[in-house]
């Protein structure tokens, strides 16, 4: 019967304690991000689709198009082209295109590539009206729009 | 000036239904909004300041619905229950004085009017949920009427209790005996009367969980949340048949949650004996109340359902006798 | 035994009118898409058949197709929740297989890594059964939490869910100062967390009734069926694969198994949360004892040939025991790979556990469970 009653006594105050602490909460300020009025900083590591990174000397990318790339990615996503031009020493790319509905963001071409000529973009608000967007991106268009 | 008896009718009708159906919106909002804050998010913001026209937007998507009435169901039944839910709510509040001279009709029997109102509110559920011919809906509702039955007792014993205290069943009266003249304060309040039942902070929290019991809320929400095959007693109901279900539960909130400030927080009566009481302290205390019942909701899992009815049964009702007999006891003897 | 009060022997319902209830597809209750056969004597479960392969990816006829490089990111999408211990795995099984040696800071840092991981996957596991619960509140603040371990871990991985961060010889890339701050500020953040949902849920009269007696699992079915993790700890079987066979530096750090003997839900709730502790714990002394170093192995050759054989590689997974298991013939494509994964094991005891139980109280059997469905279609 005591027993009891000491049962009933601390069921209920455990009650009393899990309304304190909902109430504790209650006056602190939210947690959320109120997007779209408000957005966070991508950190800098942030794995965004892939970009060719732009050599600020020539205004180009670095790619010599050895397709390390193209075998390491295991969707499948990209396609590059190039041709040696006269005087180069190196092949340089003349088309590098990116099917980012495959893309699994797993960082293989960016480690693989023997120039560091890969890096990922911070864009993570990708709506579009377009397919170019995601499908066949043209990177080489892209770095040669970009700021260095 | 004395207003003239039909007009006054007319008044007291509209200012009812307005107050009511008000409340039953917008405490949509402070369901959400409180909520919100529990859960550290901002809550609805979107539509009009603070959200506050979320209420709206909500009835103008239920009104644009299509109220489908399922082809084997009574339709005379089907559509009748959800009037039938709405209207005790609304016929209690005639009787609810919010303030010493705003309250529609002064009965000396008005503490019995609210629970037999209430009762009907039992049967219209189960009549919505036998109405829509669906084998969950016929399930769920009988859970739901088992649970009002099991958990109207203990209220209702508690109530006794009340009774045998202030010894009317006029509710203004019981407020006014509540009152503390200059020097008086919140220990005329019933909820601090010890002497005459030492046990009445109990009292108080037995009526307040029968009271959650009774309105269908969390952690006692069977019905309507916790099935979590489909959607419980109103699944057929569509469009507005559901938003005046929706809107009765809070209005049913109110109608409670008043009658727990009348009976043991000294309704309209002031905290400290000095400021002037009125309407506004019995509208403190009451949204007090509702902000409680929020919290709770927001707080605490769901039991089981036969826990729900072993704690009726096996725990509240014999502590509501014991309180019963005990304040018997002592009023007799002191 | 007590535990058995609560349900009715099959043979009592036998003869009885059942009916077929489907626990469809999509549900709320079921995470995923899992469908449950249930055929119902009015309230009571008289049978239960889980039908699963409805998110059936086929990662295992992946692994026949794409090198060991080029499977790197399907273990994370197996397990999402607890995705570094699954990319551990296969990994560890082609180390070991081709005798790569990781260096001391790789393997602290996937230590530390995969304790976060187990941390915010058990976070979603307590928000997700609350939610079934009926209590709302509780997966917000778990998920609160749990954006902090998102934040430190996009900080170096730069993904939150599907990191695939670890490499055949360590790690994609090095940590920073930030997350090693971060991370000793997170310990102090989490243990008053832990506290919290200590009052807030375990102590709550409402949900020790609602587990308390539910959903009796014994030791001796667990055994039949193979689960492994939480499930096999709550009825107390010391088993937890970091003990039993130790990988990565687990040997030289110092953590209790986390073991609940009465065998229902509540021990099972009690078995993670105390899981949770223990992993704080770990993470405190992996980050006094990270050397210094390189973070891959020098010698990884770009193209991964590993010896003909049979290679086996297990790891205790939020979940359970996950384990890779690699048959090579001595080619780039592997011949075969085997994903062990715990959540089938823990599902199939879900069929012989829920007899006769009522249907909340296997709802929150499941829920105890902790599964997740593409875990067990793979």
């Amino acid at each position: 019967m005591k027993r009891a009653l000491l049962e009933l006594l601390s069921g209920f105050g455990s009650l009393l304690t899990g309304m304190r602490i909902t109430l504790q909460q209650f006056f602190k300020p939210p947690v959320t991000v109120h997007y779209p009025h408000e957005s966070l900083k991508m950190p800098a590591r942030y794995r965004g689709h892939i970009l060719l990174v732009r050599d600020p000397a020539t205004g180009k990318s670095v790619c010599i198009a050895c397709k390390s790339c193209e075998k390491a990615c295991p969707s499948d996503c990209i396609v590059v082209e190039g041709i040696k031009r006269e005087g180069d020493k190196r092949k340089s790319v003349t088309d590098f295109k990116l099917d980012f509905t495959r893309c699994s963001l797993c960082g293989s071409c960016v480690e693989v590539c023997p120039v560091d000529a890969l890096e990922f973009s911070k864009a993570y608000n990708l709506a579009s009206t377009s397919k170019e967007a995601f499908y066949q991106i043209d990177l080489v268009k892209r770095v040669e729009a970009r700021d260095p | 000036m004395t207003i003239p008896e039909p007009y006054r009718l007319f008044f007291y009708l509209f200012s009812t239904m307005a107050f009511v159906g008000l409340n039953a919106a917008y405490l949509v909002w402070v369901e959400r909004k409180g909520a919100a804050r529990f859960q550290r998010r901002p809550g609805p913001t979107e539509v009009g300041p603070a959200g506050l026209l979320q209420p709206i937007a909500d009835a103008l998507k239920l009104l644009s619905k299509q109220v489908l009435v399922p082809p084997e169901a009574d339709r005379t039944l089907f559509r009748l229950a959800p009037v039938m839910v709405m209207a005790p709510a609304l016929m209690c509040l005639a009787t609810l004085p919010y303030s010493e001279r705003l309250g529609a009709r002064d009965l000396n029997l008005g503490l019995v009017l609210v629970f037999a109102f209430g009762s009907i509110n039992v049967m219209a559920v189960m009549l919505g949920g036998w109405a829509s011919r669906n084998k969950y809906a016929i399930i769920s509702a009988a859970r739901i009427v088992s649970q009002n039955v099991a958990y109207e007792i203990p209220m209702l014993l508690t109530v006794i209790t009340m009774l045998m205290i202030t010894g009317t069943m006029n509710l203004r009266e019981i407020v006014e005996q509540q009152a503390g003249g200059f020097w008086g304060g919140f220990w005329n309040w019933n909820i601090c009367k010890l002497t005459a039942n030492p046990l009445m902070p109990v009292t108080f929290v037995i009526f307040f969980i029968c009271m959650l019991a009774e309105t269908n809320r969390a952690p006692f929400d069977m019905a309507e949340a916790e099935s979590e095959l489909v959607a419980g007693a109103f699944t057929e109901y569509a469009g507005m048949g559901f938003g005046v279900f929706f809107m009765a539960e809070y209005a049913n909130i109110l109608v409670g949650c008043s009658l727990a400030t009348i009976l043991f927080f000294g309704g309209w009566q002031s905290p400290i004996g000095m400021l002037p009481s009125g309407h506004l302290w019995f509208l403190v205390k009451l949204y007090a109340l509702i902000f409680t019942v929020v919290w709770v909701r927001w707080t605490f899992p769901r039991t089981q359902f036969y826990r729900l009815l072993n704690l009726s049964w096996k725990l509240l009702i014999p502590l509501a006798l014991f309180i019963l007999v005990l304040t018997s006891a002592m009023l007799k003897l002191f | 035994m007590q535990l058995e009060a609560l349900r009715t022997p099959a043979d009592a319902t036998e003869g009885k009118e059942t009916f077929v209830l489907n626990l469809g597809p999509q549900h709320p209750a079921t995470h995923g898409v899992l469908r449950v056969k249930l055929t119902m004597d009015g309230e009571y479960i008289t049978r239960a058949e889980p039908v699963c392969g409805y998110i059936h990816r086929m990662h295992e006829k992946m692994g026949e197709n794409r090198t060991y490089a080029q499977f790197l990111p399907n273990p994370s999408r197996i397990d999402y929740l607890s995705a570094m211990h699954y990319t551990h795995a296969f990994v560890g099984v082609v180390e070991r297989a081709a005798g790569i040696e990781v260096p001391p800071r790789a393997e602290y840092v996937r230590v530390i890594t995969s304790e976060l991981n187990r941390i915010s996957s058990h976070l979603v596991w307590f928000g997700a059964f609350l939610l079934d619960l009926g209590g709302f509140t509780p997966l917000l603040y778990a998920f609160d939490d749990r954006e902090k371990i998102l934040d430190l871990l996009e900080g170096i991985t730069g993904a939150r869910l599907t990191y695939c961060y670890y490499r055949f010889g360590g790690l994609y890339n090095d940590v920073d100062e930030a997350f090693i701050t971060g991370t000793r500020e997170f310990v102090t953040y989490m243990r008053p967390r832990l506290d919290m949902y200590r009052q807030l849920v375990t102590g709550n009269v409402i949900l020790r009734k609602r587990l308390e007696g539910i959903g009796p699992i014994s030791a001796e079915m667990c055994r039949r069926y193979g689960a492994t993790g939480p499930v096999v700890r709550g009825s107390g079987v010391a088993h937890d694969v970091r003990k039993v066979q130790p990988y990565s530096v687990y040997p030289e750090l110092d953590f209790d198994v986390a073991v609940f003997p009465e065998c229902d839900c509540m021990a099972r709730y009690l078995v993670r949360m105390e899981e949770m502790a223990q992993s704080l714990r770990i993470i405190e002394q992996a980050l006094q004892r990270l050397p210094e170093g390189p973070f891959v192995a020098a010698k990884v050759p770009r193209v991964i040939k590993l010896p003909p054989g049979d290679y086996y590689y297990a790891v205790e997974a939020a979940r359970g025991r996950f384990a890779v298991r690699v048959v090579s013939d001595g080619k780039e494509i592997p011949y075969r790979v085997k994903l062990r994964t715990p959540s089938f094991a823990n599902l199939t005891l879900f069929e012989e556990a829920s007899q006769g139980m009522m249907l909340p109280d296997a709802l929150a059997l499941m829920g105890s469970l902790d599964l997740v469905i593409p875990d067990i279609d793979r």
